[in-house]
């Protein structure tokens, strides 16, 4: 075999047989090391190791006041359970590592195509990738089917972006071309830098044919892409397997841990030290009692060897024995049992059915289990714009032509009706080459378009031509447009659908049927947009021979280039473009001009050696394009709706009644962003200030930043200051449900340069200070950094828990930084979803999510905790107790056997069912609500102050556990005279009470008695009795007399009716003052959650009546100016003809009339440079000197529509 | 890395509709609402009440006289001489006199107690081995390890072995009635009869060889260090009481919770004799001890105790007094909850919507 092609790392050359191969290995264990690594990792964690240690301890005879399998019983127990999910987990690892590795590629082996599976190419081996391939390692591109070695990727898995990307192969290596002989014989070498996860940085040099070529970016196809519009393409493997850039990026998200999570912890290291105190106390028990009791006893009945009778080293070994005994405050089953919550939880999420999106198919999916509880906490939620609040698609909605309004629809009376999925939509079935999607609802502007108005086709010949889509037509009728801004789209949709079908283009040509005939103009020009024109125009001959400028572009721009007759058109078309911008569309306005032929040839003449020019070039093209975008004749406006997802509105109202504060982080412009908050009600007219943050300066900001918070401050001085300040939190007022928020509304609106200094340490302070007061936050033409560094900076100065939400690349980092993230499964790849913990389809499943599930786990989670503690508390201290009355020996009070059993049989599934079933508040009224979700926020329902109180409660619980059975039978006896105060009878009654006070008391917890809460609680108790007599029973007691020898006392001591007295008196004792204060509590100060309960149970008693939210209304009278959603560059694209591809089916007539080049054709570039020109404008390059840049640097990256498209450097 | 495939039907991946997935399973949720937790309160109170009340009249029935004899009546020099281990085999017989001041009817119960003597440490309660009390030839000759150091007499297994069987309380009583008439009447015992049915019959059992009469069965073991007599001789007058089935024995190898403790010692014979049909008839009585257990060693007293007993056991006022005062705290509480509802808690019931 012959593999000339060698990937070289860093100058050391990789040998033949061990060149890198591409498989890759997610799972951590095999078969073999399954055990010993998975315990050695178990035992890493401090609880483990400590009942291990314990475990040890009882294996010394003067220490051990246990059997070993107390202890050994339930930490196999624990160590099983975990064992078993890491193995589950490993395995579906294993098994997608399978899946992954075993698909196909093509390799160039021996001279022939061969198929081979992924694992098995190797760096340096030659693949063919078709069309719709995912491209298996990191690849070289040698040469594709496309003209000039073009190929088309779509990186949506690398970086979220779904728009195409452009890789160009090496003019010597495209010259390859399918040539299997010659690609066999390719004995390139590469020389690059070693492997990294830079997405977007590559360099190297290869050395072929005694010649040195540069590589870039821009010839790399990446592992993770998909090939697109490609029919072939060959590479040359440089990096495979773990090396490629998609596993680099791969890297260890880090380990999220819940709020709840660290204060257990802390509890769990004060419950070790108040152990301690507990061994100590009970050892100098046990050293006083040796001395001046003991002693003599034991002297006589209880001889130790001579070293062991001495006090104080026996009340050492005592507090040995009894931190072996009372080890049960720390519940070793704690952790896992709150594993198996979360987990429970996180089921729940993915099968809700509400949080499923029967459009895409898309389940909610809860990625991590170990968060849900802090989902009932989040304070702030940081949303990305695109893709999250708004579906980026963008729908024609409205037009003003001619000074006529368009698109709406008015009923019989002349009222204007809401346009719902219900209104009859326009048929178009006239034309055979309609988008079947398209939907419009005004039947006037086909009918106008009929009676040939002018105007209305002039408008729609404006769209049909003025734009730099690319049609693509695989059989004859079906077009597919590829737009490069989904707002363009919808306009050329519109115009198609309306009889002006854009169906081909060559670089000088762009065909058009004009309501069935087909018209084929010449494209003299483009004047491409950029974002200080805000507008592009082309110039077109039709076929008459008339040359004539099609402009569109912001209304404020395009209404000053307008010549003084369309005055009074201007003005009407103004007023519909408020109503446009106050319905919180997007605008653009359409003008023409016709061209004087002299005039025209004098500009081309100019534009053509402007454009050979090197220096100044664009200063030059930019005054060329003002001189001929002028005295324009106004068509009319279009207005876009950039459709928001579903329910945005209502579920930002919702959350925003649940005090969740919503701060929007988008890479979108300013205007886009604030005319989006608008539309989801975060901004309103009724605000009373929105403050706009736009300095450019460390001082400017500072100063703007201080006025807006003087001005809150000042004229609201005490009611909104609370609203923010954390100290004064915990009074909040939970009074009423339905409390409208502060009546004094401010929002701040803050610029991505702006908050660059703002996030300076010193600034960092009063941004925050003044963000808190405003209601609405919103920063705009933000960097996927600057989303990080905004969350870091709430996440670490507010210690609230955070939430980012997004679909996008671009979000990616905000994801990993909050508390929470939250990925959107949408239509941006899959990058967001990858990192995030919780994903969904759309935005108002975070309603669902966060009110719901989020609430109900917190609520389920905080109520477990308190019960597991105050259980272990009542279980163990009893022992304390009894340490006063049998010489501190460290005897147990109980059986062995209840010992071992107690928290992993007796206790552990009602309290375990209760921590996934319970409700509270049913679901309906967890939204309907909002309130409810507070208490989560303010962390009301565990902190050390309920852990105090549950302690508490269970060392009340134990003391009457202990007392009162001693109180009744101390001297008593039995009726037959026999006595009852045996050891033996003693510890069954008070197991007996203990697991029934239990039950009680989680009977007490549980609000929701499922079947399932029913059968365990039923259940435990019955198992518990059934477990008592079989171990009290004659026939084990046969086999081991030594292991069970409490034989027959279940049997005598709960034939007695003063032992059911006493259980009894037990129970009504430990439970009475917790229903006296729960009573109290609820009566006198109820918490929403007991009005809201008090409420459903008469509802539920009354006929329950139907109650929506609140209709959200849009309120908004805001002029807006939208420049395009559209990124410059495209321009050049279509005139050098680089995109256009001659396969498809051209119309017949369009080519045959333009197969004259024409004189009037041009080209701006030569031809190597436009696309590096390109990729450089979208920043997927750097250095090396470009000759074609745009000179405004801050705003090159700062496209507008294409989100994730930004800030990749 | 890779995209979900999306499955084969239109909706391949919407999660099923049922109730538990949906958490919408029946359920009943209760609350805590006056109109429960305020009944409930008046019942529970009530019935603590008077069960309390009940269980009081029942206490107030039974009889019971304890009389400590550690160092009373003639005793002083048994305690003595037990002081002294050099006389620990020499015998000591003691009386105590008490009266009577009630008949004690129907059955009467005699006890021994002992005070301040820890059955309940750990080691002296793991000390024994129930292998060898339930009759196991093999641990008959090979005590457990728990015994230690009462496994072993110079390498003679000690059956049965353990602290507690070494420790076993032999003082033994005889109780004299003292009729006004004159005279001296024996009252008659029970001695069997005393121990539990489980114990008696399953947890104690003699090793059973065959052909082989109690005293050989335990040859080659040693008796307990402190006994005075083997355990197949412990009972001369019933030969179907002795060995591991004594039931003095079985009583004293059911240990006691607390320091403080009553063993069951014997069951009035009310058949033997006609004054005692009824039970013990007030009058003077006088108990004679056979004074072998020392008390001193721990400060302990021991005390000879004659009771009856009604349906829920013995003289106890504890849990009659607790149930009384329980209930009463409930209904107080319960009043006051009521006022606290009705002046303030109706408030919080209406929804501010």
């Amino acid at each position: 075999q012959n593999f000339p092609a060698k990937g070289e790392n860093q100058g050391k050359r990789i040998l033949k047989k061990d060149r890198e191969d591409n498989h890759i290995k997610t799972s951590k264990y095999n078969i073999f090391t399954f055990l010993p690594i998975n315990l050695f990792e178990q035992f890493q964690r401090v609880a483990n190791a400590y009942f291990l240690f314990l475990l040890i301890l009882q294996l010394i005879p003067q220490v051990s006041s246990l059997s070993w399998f107390t202890t050994i019983v339930p930490l196999a127990l624990v160590l099983t359970i975990t064992a078993v999910k890491d193995a589950t987990d490993d395995y579906f690892r294993h098994k997608s590592d399978q899946q992954v590795n075993s698909r196909q590629s093509q390799v160039l082996l021996s001279g022939r195509l061969q198929s081979e599976q992924w694992m098995n190419v190797r760096v340096g081996d030659i693949i063919k990738l078709e069309n719709n391939q995912f491209v298996a390692a990191d690849l070289l591109l040698l040469s594709s089917s496309e003209p000039y070695g073009l190929s088309y990727v779509e990186t949506a898995e690398l970086d979220g972006e779904t728009n195409l990307k452009v890789r160009q192969a090496l003019t010597v290596t495209s010259e390859l071309g399918a040539d299997i002989h010659k690609l066999a014989e390719f004995d390139g070498e590469v020389v690059c830098e070693p492997p990294n996860n830079k997405l977007d940085r590559f360099t190297g040099t290869l050395l072929w044919k005694d010649g040195k070529f540069p590589l870039d970016n821009g010839k790399l196809l990446l592992r993770g892409c998909v090939l697109r519009n490609t029919e072939w393409c060959f590479g040359m493997v440089i990096f495979a397997g773990l090396e490629t850039k998609l596993m680099q990026n791969c890297g260890r998200t880090t380990f999220k841990r819940t709020s709840i999570d660290r204060l257990m912890n802390t509890l769990v290291l004060w419950i070790f030290g108040f152990l301690m105190c507990m061994g100590i106390i009970l050892a100098i028990g046990n050293s006083v009692w040796e001395k001046s009791v003991g002693g003599n006893f034991r002297k006589l009945y209880l001889p130790w060897d001579e070293v062991l009778s001495d006090a104080f080293f026996s009340g050492f070994l005592t507090f040995w024995s009894y931190i072996i005994i009372l080890n049960t405050v720390v519940p070793i089953s704690l952790y896992v049992s709150v594993e198996v919550i979360r987990l429970g939880h996180s089921y729940f999420i993915n099968w809700d059915r509400r949080m499923y999106q029967a459009q895409r198919d898309t389940p909610a999916e809860a990625r991590t289990t170990t968060l849900n509880e802090e989902l009932g906490q989040v304070e702030y939620i940081f949303s990305d714009k695109t893709g999250t609040l708004t579906q980026n698609i963008m729908v024609f909605s409205k037009c003003s032509i001619n000074g006529k309004i368009y698109g709406e629809v008015y009923d019989e009376f002349g009222h204007k009706l809401e346009i719902t999925e219900k209104t009859p939509c326009v048929d178009f079935s006239f034309n055979p080459l309609r988008d079947r999607r398209f939907r419009f609802h005004d039947h006037s502007l086909l009918e106008a378009m009929k009676l040939d108005e002018t105007a209305v086709r002039e408008f729609f010949r404006l769209l049909a031509l003025c734009h730099t889509v690319m049609p693509e037509e695989k059989m004859e009728g079906e077009l597919v447009y590829q737009a490069q801004s989904p707002d363009e789209g919808a306009l050329v949709t519109a115009a198609r659908n309306f009889g002006f079908v854009f169906r081909a283009r060559t670089p000088e040509t762009i065909t058009v049927y004009e309501l069935g005939k087909a018209v084929t103009y010449q494209l003299l020009a483009i004047l491409d947009f950029n974002n200080v024109r805000k507008r592009m125009s082309v110039i077109v001959r039709n076929p008459q021979g008339r040359a004539r400028l099609y402009c569109k572009g912001a209304d404020t721009i395009l209404f000053d280039r307008l010549e003084p007759a369309s005055e009074e058109l201007l003005c009407t078309t103004s007023e519909h473009l408020n109503e446009f911008a106050g319905e919180g569309l997007r605008t653009l306005a359409l003008a023409y001009r016709d061209l004087d032929e002299d005039f025209f040839q004098g500009w081309m003449q100019r534009l053509r050696e402007a454009c050979s020019l090197v220096e100044k070039r664009e200063d030059l093209l930019a005054s060329l394009y003002e001189e001929m975008e002028r005295e324009m004749t106004l068509l009319g406006a279009t207005a876009i709706e950039d459709k928001l997802e579903q329910g945005v509105a209502e579920t930002i109202a919702c959350l925003t009644l649940a005090s969740i504060k919503i701060w929007v982080l988008t890479g979108d412009k300013m205007e886009t962003a604030i005319n989006i908050a608008y539309s989801c009600n975060m901004l309103r007219d009724d605000m009373n200030e929105v403050f706009v943050i736009s300095g450019h300066s460390v001082l400017e900001v500072q100063q703007q930043l201080k006025s807006a918070k003087e001005q809150i401050l000042g004229s609201n001085r005490e009611p909104s200051v609370s609203d923010c300040a954390d100290t004064e939190k915990s009074d909040a007022k939970l009074d009423s449900v339905f409390e409208e928020a502060i009546s004094v509304e401010y929002a701040l609106v803050i610029n991505g340069h702006s908050l660059a200094h703002a996030l300076e340490a010193d600034l960092e302070g009063l941004l925050l200070d003044t963000a808190c007061l405003c209601r609405t936050v919103i920063c705009c033409r933000v960097t996927p950094l600057q989303k990080a560094q905004v969350v870091e900076l709430v996440k670490r100065r507010r210690r609230a828990v955070t939430l980012a939400i997004g679909d996008g690349a671009n979000d990616v980092s905000m994801i990993k930084t909050a508390h929470i993230g939250v990925g959107i499964s949408g239509q941006e790849g899959m990058q967001a979803v990858l990192a995030s913990d919780y994903s969904f389809a759309q935005f108002r499943h975070l309603q669902r999510l966060l009110l719901v599930h989020g609430r109900w786990s917190y609520f389920r989670m905080c109520n477990f905790l308190c019960y597991f503690f105050y259980k272990n508390f009542a279980f163990t201290l009893v022992h304390f107790w009894f340490g006063f009355f049998c010489g501190f020996s460290a005897q147990t009070v109980y059986d062995q056997w209840f010992i071992t059993l107690f928290n992993i049989v007796y206790t552990s599934l009602p309290v375990l069912a209760m921590g996934l079933f319970d409700q509270d508040v049913n679901e309906k009224n967890s939204i309907r609500f909002p309130k409810l979700y507070e208490p989560g926020q303010l962390n009301l329902l565990f902190n050390k102050r309920q852990f105090f109180l549950c302690s508490l409660q269970g060392a009340y619980t134990s003391f009457t556990l202990f007392f009162i059975p001693y109180g009744a039978l101390y001297h008593g006896v039995r009726d037959d005279g026999a006595n009852v105060t045996d050891q033996q009878s003693f510890a069954v009654t008070i197991a007996t009470s203990l697991v029934i006070v239990a039950s009680v008391q989680i009977g007490l917890d549980t609000n929701y008695w499922t079947a399932i809460n029913h059968f365990y609680i039923w259940g435990s108790l019955a198992v518990y009795f059934s477990i008592l007599f079989a171990m009290h029973s004659n026939g084990i007691f046969g086999i081991f007399p030594s292991q069970f020898p409490f034989i027959g006392t279940a049997r005598s001591s709960l034939s007695q009716p003063v032992v059911w007295l006493v259980i009894l008196l037990t129970t009504v004792v430990c439970v009475a003052p917790v229903l006296v204060v729960r009573f109290l509590r609820a009566d006198l100060y109820p918490t929403q959650t007991d009005k809201v309960r008090r409420w459903q149970l008469a509802s539920r008693r009354q006929h329950p009546h139907e109650q929506g939210l609140r209709r959200v209304r849009r309120t908004s009278s805001r002029r807006s100016a939208y420049a395009f959603a559209h990124q410059e560059g495209y321009g050049e694209l279509i005139t050098s003809g680089r995109n256009m591809r001659f396969t498809g089916p051209a119309p017949e007539s369009g080519l045959g009339s333009t197969s004259d080049p024409g004189p009037h054709t041009w080209k701006m570039h030569s031809s190597s440079s436009w696309i590096e020109n390109l990729l450089k404008k979208r920043g997927l390059t750097t250095g090396s000197s470009p000759k074609c840049r745009p000179d405004n640097s801050t705003e090159r990256w700062h496209t507008e529509g294409i989100p994730g498209d930004q800030h990749t450097d | 890395m890779g995209k979900k495939v999306a499955g084969s039907g239109p909706c391949s991946r919407i999660p099923d509709n049922s109730a538990f997935k949906q958490q919408r399973l029946p359920a009943w949720s209760p609350s805590l609402t006056a109109e429960t937790v305020l009944p409930f309160f008046y019942i529970i109170g009530l019935v603590c009440v008077l069960l309390g009340v009940a269980l009081f009249l029942t206490v107030q029935k039974i009889q019971e006289i304890q009389v400590d004899y550690t160092t009373s009546g003639t005793c002083d020099a048994c305690f003595e001489m037990r002081s002294n281990k050099m006389s620990a085999s020499v015998k000591c017989r003691c009386s105590v006199d008490f009266s009577l001041k009630e008949n004690f009817q129907e059955d009467v119960f005699l006890y021994y107690g002992l005070v301040n003597f820890h059955q309940n440490l750990r080691r002296y309660m793991d000390s024994r081995d129930d292998g060898q009390l339930v009759g196991r030839t093999t641990n008959l000759k090979n005590p457990s390890t728990y015994c230690e150091p009462f496994a072993y007499n110079n390498g003679t297994p000690i059956a049965p072995c353990g602290a507690i069987a070494n420790s076993m309380f032999n003082d033994s009583f005889t109780l004299k009635y003292l009729p006004p008439t004159g005279g001296v009447v024996i009252v008659p015992f029970y001695r069997t009869g005393i121990a539990w049915y489980t114990d008696k019959n399953v947890k104690f059992r003699n090793p059973q060889i065959e052909n082989e009469l109690l005293p050989q069965v335990f040859q080659g073991t040693a008796q307990p260090f402190y006994w005075q007599k083997p355990v197949y001789e412990l009972d001369p007058s019933d030969p179907n009481n002795n060995g591991f089935i004594n039931e003095d024995f079985i009583v004293w190898m059911r240990e006691a919770a607390f320091p403080s403790f009553k063993k069951l010692y014997g069951i009035l014979n009310r058949q033997s004799k006609a004054i005692f049909e009824h039970g013990l008839p007030a009058g003077n009585y006088s108990v004679t001890i056979s004074y072998n257990f020392p008390a001193q060693y721990f400060q302990g007293k021991k005390l000879v105790v004659l009771s009856t007993v009604s349906w829920f056991g013995g003289k106890n006022i504890f849990l009659p007094i607790a149930y009384i005062v329980t209930g009463g705290v409930i209904l107080v509480v319960a009043v006051v909850l009521t006022v606290v509802y009705i002046k303030i808690g109706k408030k919080g019931l209406n929804m501010e919507e």
